[in-house]
């Protein structure tokens, strides 16, 4: 094991996690596991001119998990003794039926390939230091234009470390170190007030500052504000779009990513469902969820499964080749996890969960796409999204865009929310360029939320309903 | 592939070792004595255990018991705020906590405004918000009630195609908070919900709904109730089709207009109005809203889910009536907004649990009911659109700029009554013009877990958006 894993492995002795995962079973059952999670985190908040807010803090605990057929107990506990954990065992373990007693489970240690090394940890850093960037950031946001009249900015890093084991013999750690900055601004003009926000978030220590300049963060966000004060309504009805490079692979994780995990598919609540080998999108469609890209914030060594990260090509050329998996899906099917299987916490079942999911650069070129659409609105920035995998209609909201006329943007648009379903939609995209970029988010489901990377190059679609005010 | 499981539960009552609200109440004392001089310290000490079943295909799917508790600090001295958690009540990492709370405090800018909460003399409500049944209810009735729910909504409708999830979910929370301004409060709830998701389908057709049914305790909730919504709203649905744009009358449902409450919410924060992020902010004693808009926050009525005798800084919780006939009179304050804004607290500061601080926030809102139902609202409308679930709320909707653009399902209203179903719309206007255009209240209210309560409301003006 390397250093820091090994340093990971003494949040509970192996053979303390060996006899919690016999005990465990002892009631019977196919599987169990132990998963060990011990999180820090610290937040700073600047707002209205002042840092608000330093707030640090730790959570430690255990999650034990115990399969029984199709039938899955979970117990957890902030003891990590092995009395502690001994009685999460017990409580999950009363979904299975038999006496008492105990299985013998031998773990063996696996050290999976790490997709990056930080450089600078957090912890290391003084608080004054992180501090320093919001007053920087808040300068930066104010210079912008006088009609900037809030400021927030936030730092967060968090530093979770994990331990996942299991009956099959599994013993990983893990040790995900994540950094983020974000400011928000508010613009008063005529018109009333509107808003900004930009990020940078990702699977790194401090060194992100190295190559993420949070004036130029806050000054993107102040221009966000102040470009919508002369907005004018967005149209309703049904547009042409053009997502700029990096701004909505939000898109695909809803207009597909949600409906190609295996719980849904599983339980016959996506579209999706039966279409592997079949054409489910435009052939310039090619959509891959990949948790082992070094430094995006959807990353990670191994999954809360213990399974590492992988590359998983799911719609090639327009053809759905594969779904995403976790333990549970997989088992289910006969085959093996996608490392797919993700937890918010110790406190949370892991499911089947996207990790950095985007589309691949096509041949377009972007400024001779946007030349080529006559009509239209250009979305500079997409904000969250929602999905029904069910019938597969999702909605997506803008933060920045504008109208295009005869090739070019002209006026910027208020915010408003595009919506689609989701294999029309990719069906529609008749256009991708090759200047790929990624943007950060975090995706909620079953009231869990995890980090997720999203990604994609400049793209057309013919057709999406816009939800705006004018033109009716 | 396996076994089928027939009754793989054991009859144990929730495991976990009960601390109850009075020893939080001690160990939250115990810190804020501690404090120095010059010194303020708030220690918001909570627990909970929790039991979610969830039931597919005749068998348990999963059984999860949880119980945690943890610890949130607040230092304010020099005018400065420092914060920090731990998730457990052991009390050396209390300790650390404290430490790590007085230096993170250090390091904020001097705000003349920040200040704990201190004793007002305002009594707390009694209320009764726990429901004893709960812990003694054994968790194989749990698990029944689970299973019960998912074959009610399979053989309600043959045209129900699936469950794909059916839920047992309860929750036992207890939170003390003490600080050396002279605080001392408890507070503890107990919830108990049901809630199923079908899906209904013809041909190729799949339609969704989602039904729960929500209490204090196990006999507050109605398998029944939660299955036959279900169906209604996944049923109904079937056969959705796209709609032309265009501005017409929109009915809300009791959920929707719940949601739309909460967003209101938000911008009569008084945090978001001291800083300037309100569509409501400079606007007091003006009309905001037509004259059948009377909203009140009323946390010391026992009937919501947000009720609580006691504010996250320990004061009671007490009534504030916002808009009035129309014209906003009052937002909610927590002490340090408060002190920002020169007023006093209204006692609505809340907080996400032990791992943040509190803010200024509603947690029991109602609009005074109107004289008609649902049906009369249908047939006094006429026609228009009736939505019975919104999507993208976070995303299309700005509490600071009032842009509202969300995507919406429903059903056509015609002649009066509701007509042919309609998906992957939007409906759009802003915040300040749909509180103008509320033309009906409806009298139909329904508590709803979250902070405000629903009923049918009509709001005139909005923008279909479809084909």
């Amino acid at each position: 094991m390397s250093e820091r894993a090994s340093g990971t492995a003494l949040l509970v002795d192996p053979a303390v996690v060996e006899r919690v995962l016999g005990s465990a079973l002892g009631r019977g059952g196919d599987f169990a596991e132990v998963f060990v999670e011990d999180r820090q985190a610290i937040g700073a908040s600047l707002d209205d001119g002042r840092v608000e807010e330093l707030s640090s803090g730790r959570d430690r605990g255990a999650g034990i998990r115990v399969v029984v057929g199709e039938t899955t107990g979970y117990a957890h506990t902030a003891d990590l003794s092995e009395k502690g954990l001994m009685l999460a065992a017990e409580a999950a373990a009363a979904v299975a039926r038999e006496s008492g007693g105990t299985r013998t489970v031998a773990l063996t240690p696996s050290d999976p390939s790490r997709p990056y090394d930080v450089t600078i940890l957090p912890e290391e850093v003084t608080k004054a230091r992180k501090i320093e960037l919001l007053a920087r950031a808040d300068d930066a946001a104010r210079a912008a234009g006088s009609a900037v009249t809030q400021v927030s900015a936030g730092y967060g890093d968090s530093r979770r470390r994990i331990l996942v084991a299991n009956s099959d013999g599994v013993l990983v750690t893990d040790d995900q170190v994540r950094s983020r900055f974000s400011v928000s601004c508010v613009a008063v003009g005529d018109t009333g007030m509107q808003t900004g926000f930009e990020s940078a978030a990702f699977t790194v220590g401090f060194e992100l500052f190295d190559t993420v300049d949070v004036e130029e963060i806050a000054d993107i966000a102040a221009r966000r504000a102040l470009a919508k004060l002369s907005a004018r309504p967005a149209p309703s009805g049904e547009v042409p779009i053009v997502l700029a490079s990096g701004s909505g692979g939000i898109l695909f994780h809803e207009a597909c990513g949600h409906g190609l995990e295996a719980d849904h598919i599983a339980k016959d609540a996506s579209v999706y469902v039966g279409q592997v080998g079949s054409q489910v999108a435009s052939p310039l469609v090619t959509l891959v969820d990949d948790g082992t890209i070094a430094r995006e914030w959807g990353t990670f060594a191994v999954d809360d499964e213990g399974r590492p990260a992988q590359r998983n090509v799911l719609i090639e050329d327009g053809i759905l080749t594969d779904y995403m998996w976790d333990y549970l899906r997989a088992r289910q099917e006969g085959r093996t996890s996608s490392g797919n299987g993700r937890r918010q916490s110790y406190r949370d079942l892991p499911m089947v969960r996207m990790t950095n999911t985007f589309l691949v650069d096509g041949d377009s070129d972007p400024a001779e796409l946007l030349a080529q659409t006559p009509t239209g609105v250009y979305v500079a920035k997409l904000g969250g999204g929602q999905v029904n995998t069910t019938t597969g209609d999702f909605v997506f909201g803008t933060v920045e865009a504008y109208l295009i006329e005869n090739g070019e943007l002209t006026e910027p648009l208020r915010d408003a929310n595009l919506i689609g379903n989701g294999p029309e939609t990719l069906r529609r995209i008749d256009a991708v360029a090759n200047d790929f970029a990624t943007s950060p988010g975090t995706c909620g489901k079953d009231g869990q939320s995890v980090p997720v990377g999203t990604g994609q190059p400049t793209l057309r679609i013919t057709g999406v309903t816009i939800g705006g005010t004018a033109g009716e | 592939m396996s076994d089928p499981v027939s009754d793989p539960v054991s009859d144990t009552a929730t495991q976990g070792t009960a601390a109850s609200v009075d020893e939080l109440l001690r160990i939250a004392t115990r810190v804020a004595d501690q404090a120095r001089p010059g010194e303020e310290l708030e220690v918001y000490a909570s627990r909970g255990v929790e039991t979610d079943v969830r039931a597919y295909g005749g068998e348990i799917e999963q059984l999860a018991s949880a119980s945690s508790a943890g610890v949130g600090i607040r230092v304010v001295s020099d005018h400065r705020q420092g914060f920090a958690y731990a998730g457990t009540l052991d009390e050396r990492a209390i300790t650390e906590t404290l430490a790590e709370a007085r230096d993170n405090a250090t390091f904020a800018t001097p705000d003349e405004f920040l200040g704990l909460a201190r004793p007002d003399d305002v009594p707390p409500a009694s209320l009764d918000l726990w429901d004893d049944a709960l812990s003694s209810l054994p968790t194989s009735a749990k698990v029944d009630m689970a299973l019960e729910l998912e074959r009610r909504v399979r053989g309600g409708d043959p045209r129900v195609r699936q469950v794909d999830a059916a839920d047992y979910g309860d929750m036992a929370a207890e939170a003390a908070i003490a600080t050396s301004t002279g605080i001392t409060a408890t507070a503890r709830r107990t919830i108990c919900s049901l809630s199923v998701s079908a899906i209904a389908g013809e041909g190729t057709d799949s339609q969704t709904g989602v039904g729960f049914s929500a209490g204090r305790g196990p006999g507050d909730v109605d398998a029944d109730h939660a299955a036959h919504d279900a169906i209604e709203r996944a049923t109904r649905m079937i056969g959705a089709s796209k709609v032309k744009s265009g501005r017409c009358v929109v009915v809300l449902d009791s959920r929707v207009t719940s949601t739309l409450l909460s967003i209101i919410s938000s911008a009569l924060s008084g945090e978001a109005v001291t800083k300037g992020r309100s569509i409501f902010a400079g606007r007091i004693d003006e009309e905001v809203a037509c004259p059948l808009v009377t909203l009140v926050d009323d946390p010391t009525d026992a009937r919501a889910f947000g009720a609580s005798t006691h504010d996250a800084e320990g004061l009671a919780c007490r009534r504030n009536v916002l808009i009035d006939a129309g014209i906003l009179r009052r937002f909610v304050f927590d002490t340090t907004s408060a002190r920002r804004a020169g007023t006093a607290s209204t006692a609505s500061a809340v907080r996400g649990g032990y791992a943040t601080t509190p803010t200024a926030g509603c947690r029991a809102l109602l609009l005074a009911p109107g004289p008609l139902g649902a049906d009369e609202i249908l047939a006094h409308v006429g026609e228009g659109f009736f939505v019975q679930s919104v999507t993208g709320v976070h995303s299309g909707v700005n509490p600071v700029s009032g842009d509202f653009s969300v995507g919406a399902e429903g059903l056509m209203i015609r002649n009066g009554v509701l007509a042919e179903p309609v998906r992957e719309g939007t409906i759009a206007s802003t915040l300040q013009r749909m509180l103008q255009e509320i033309v009906h209240v409806g009298n139909d209210v329904e508590w709803l877990p979250g902070l405000a309560a629903g009923q049918t409301l009509a709001v005139d003006g909005m923008v279909l958006s479809g084909a």
